[in-house]
């Protein structure tokens, strides 16, 4: 219907704009090397070939802000790594998507004290949160899908 | 906030040398975020070309004030963050608080729990030194490695699982004992481990040991000699690189250790190839230990029977008083530790850790130290990598196995 | 059998520097001894006796109690004789200072500057005493028992609103 059935075998495929851009971030988007603590560890599990985290897109985890779109916080952040995240996380480039991993990252988990920051979302904005200590690599895949779904959604207006 | 994050420059101008000053050397940040550093450490570097005057270590991003909230917890709630210091070494890290409280305390361990022990932290200490191996290799540009041992240790993680419900941090081992006995499928799961890792141990070996592009990149870096190591405290992989034939299961055997026949393996040089080769050892020499104790595995009780500590089970709760009366004080109150100060030495995979626990007779900590490996190995990074070029840095931080949790607790 | 050799180092201390025994640590075997004593202690113990090994340095704060206020431990231990013992130094007041052990075993630097960055202990002689684990810039030694933990309350209903208003990123909203 449509387009399609005028330009017949052509080659031509018509979509929304929105979905079309939406569907190029999320099947390639590479994650920043952002593991502090525990969670780091599981992270590695996630991305190893057991849990395989290239199959939903991150193939590779860039250790560079300026060439990654997303930002896995996955540890405990103190009160010396803040400002450093916050750096960081302003040379990301648009769009850059957060997902807190792990409980330390979300709510400062076991460690409510002086030395952390109660959440990162004090310092930058988080899109996703996935709870667990550390949380298992399917629940980090979980998240990591939910992500998907969000960015799916996104509608022209936010990022135009 | 775009402030820079340094220290001010007079505070640093005793620890450069001139030659910076008058600016023919180079200061450079190797930043916390870095994939090489195995966590966020920062190094300030005074390089001429490439090639490191000096290195500073600036430590403390991690820093998560485990130590004072130790002291605001109870004694059982509290080694639930003994885990997270170094989260490589969860079970090693639980033993030594278990066996601080248990020196205190005067309990005893049936021998069940003390073999158990044995063969959980020895597998801990395969699963470290594969997680080592892996990401040494990978910064060595060895990134197949990575692969290969973090499918060696899903094999450790479901063991881990199935024993606690954990993967990592398990508190799987309380006060007394075990927090519950092993199930069945446990001593399969082991057996086949050992049956399977030899091999795999070989197909390593075949990738690195002969390896011309590693062993350029490992032999003759990272120098230290025994006297300079034992000066410096350094304990471990890193001493035993150097020669010297220390090793706590040894010297002060804890949790049953007397009983199990294996070796210790020591280098000659002290440079990063031989503390590759001492790893590569220890890992046969866990899986003997495994594999005596497994064979050894005595029956029994799990758990110490001092109902002042160690809970009573449920079944016991509809018959007798005093087990109702004893549960209730430790789910209220928590049991109490008498009061003194203990030193419990063990060996985790990266040196030796220590756990000062003093208590002044109540159901909390009153203090706890741990002394950690990589925050004493840390400081001897600067001996070890005067001269050598920047890239060979990263081979060298990789051998001395820092893990930035248990540096900055 | 190597206990000979520590009873000896036991009664040479004893000897020296008139220390006695602590009967608080009940493993290893400690002396207190005076802040101005450990250097010639540490001297003695890794000349003579042969603790080349400083396997810990640390301290505990006994605030309210003002005499004395810190106790600092340093533990030894003998690569030849496989031997363990520790020295207790008790120190007093709001501002303690000690001599350094740094030009003896080379291990102690660290561990020296983390003393003073978290009790505020300082260490006369030492090279280079800043601050190590907390940021340059912080204010207070977080290890004091007069430190406040920085505990945060959680959120419960009878406090929604008061915690709402000083942290509403935080809040939970449906995507």
């Amino acid at each position: 219907m449509g387009i399609e059935s005028k330009a017949g075998n052509l080659g031509v495929v018509t979509v929304g704009l929105e979905q079309a851009v939406n569907w190029a971030r999320i099947n390639a988007m590479w994650p920043m090397l952002f593991g502090l603590a525990c969670c780091a560890i599981e992270m590695m599990s996630a991305q190893a070939s057991h849990y395989d985290m290239s199959r939903f897109g991150m193939e590779l985890m860039r250790a560079s802000p300026r060439q990654s779109d997303l930002m896995i916080v996955a540890g405990r952040v103190s009160r010396k790594m803040a400002p450093v995240l916050r750096r960081l996380y302003d040379q990301l480039p648009d769009p850059k998507w957060v997902v807190s991993m792990g409980d330390c990252a979300s709510c400062s988990g076991v460690f409510n004290n002086y030395a952390l920051v109660q959440g990162v979302d004090e310092v930058v904005p988080v899109d996703v949160y996935v709870a667990g200590c550390p949380p298992r690599p399917e629940s980090l895949i979980h998240g990591i899908l939910t992500l998907y779904d969000k960015v799916r959604q996104e509608k022209l207006t936010t990022w135009a | 906030m775009q402030e820079p994050l340094e220290v001010n420059y007079q505070e640093l101008q005793h620890l450069v040398s001139e030659r910076a000053l008058k600016g023919e050397t180079v200061l450079l940040n190797m930043g916390p975020q870095h994939p090489s550093t195995h966590g966020v450490l920062r190094l300030l570097l005074e390089l001429d070309g490439e090639v490191i005057i000096n290195c500073i270590p600036d430590i403390g991003f991690l820093h998560t004030g485990i130590e004072k909230n130790m002291e605001s917890k109870r004694w059982e709630m509290a080694e639930v963050m003994t885990d997270r210091t170094d989260y490589l070494n969860t079970t090693g890290n639980n033993l030594a608080y278990c066996l601080a409280l248990e020196r205190l305390a005067e309990l005893d361990v049936p021998p069940r729990a003390q073999a158990v022990r044995v063969i959980l932290v020895e597998l801990e200490r395969i699963s470290n030194h594969l997680v080592w191996l892996g990401t040494h290799a990978l910064d060595l540009a060895a990134m197949s490695m990575f692969l290969y041992c973090f499918r060696e240790r899903e094999a450790i993680l479901d063991i881990k699982e199935m024993c606690s419900g954990q993967r990592m941090m398990t508190t799987y081992f309380r006060p007394g004992g075990l927090w519950r006995d092993i199930p069945a499928e446990f001593e399969i799961a082991v057996r086949r481990f050992i049956r399977m890792f030899p091999g795999r141990i070989k197909e390593y070996e075949a990738l690195l040991k002969k390896n011309p592009i590693f062993m350029d990149r490992t032999r003759n870096i990272g120098k230290i000699s025994a006297q300079d190591a034992i000066n410096l405290s350094c304990s471990g992989p890193v001493l035993r690189g150097s020669g010297v034939a220390y090793d706590v299961r040894k010297a002060q055997p804890y949790s049953g250790y007397e009983q199990y026949d294996f070796m210790i393996p020591t280098g000659t040089h002290g440079d990063v190839y031989d503390r590759y080769q001492v790893r590569m050892e220890e890992l046969r020499q866990s899986l003997r230990i495994i594999q005596q104790a497994l064979d050894k595995l005595p029956y029994g009780p799990f758990r110490s029977n001092n109902r002042k500590y160690v809970p009573p089970p449920r079944a016991e709760l509809g018959t007798s008083m005093e087990a109702v009366i004893h549960h209730f004080k430790l789910w209220t109150e928590g049991f109490t530790i008498p009061a003194g100060a203990v030193y419990q030495p063990v060996e985790s995979p990266k040196g030796e850790l220590g756990f000062y626990v003093e208590s002044d007779g109540g159901n909390q900590p009153y203090r706890v130290h741990m002394r950690t490996p990589s925050f004493v190995h840390l400081q001897a990074l600067p001996f070890m990598c005067k001269g050598h070029l920047v890239a060979d840095l990263v081979g060298i931080i990789g051998s001395i196995d820092i893990v930035l949790g248990d540096c900055d607790r | 059998m190597s206990d000979e050799h520590l009873k000896l180092t036991l009664k040479a201390l004893k000897d020296r520097f008139g220390i006695h025994e602590s009967q608080f640590m009940k493993y290893p075997p400690t002396m207190e001894a005076g802040p101005e004593q450990i250097v010639g202690i540490c001297k003695m113990l890794l000349d003579e006796f042969g603790f080349n090994f400083l396997c810990e340095l640390t301290a505990v704060d006994y605030w309210p109690q003002e005499e004395p206020r810190f106790n600092i431990i340093y533990g030894f231990y003998s690569h030849a004789e496989n031997e363990r013992i520790a020295v207790r130094v008790p120190l007093k007041g709001d501002h303690p200072s000690l001599p350094t052990i740094e030009g003896i075993y080379h291990g102690a630097n660290w561990h020296e500057r983390e003393l003073w960055d978290m009790f505020g202990i300082f260490f006369e002689g030492h090279s280079d005493l800043r601050r190590i684990i907390m940021p340059h810039d912080w204010e207070g030694h977080p290890l004091r028992k007069d430190y406040p933990l920085g505990y945060e309350e959680p959120q419960f209903t009878f406090n929604y609103d008061e915690i709402d208003q000083r942290k509403h990123h935080a809040r939970y909203e449906e995507a």
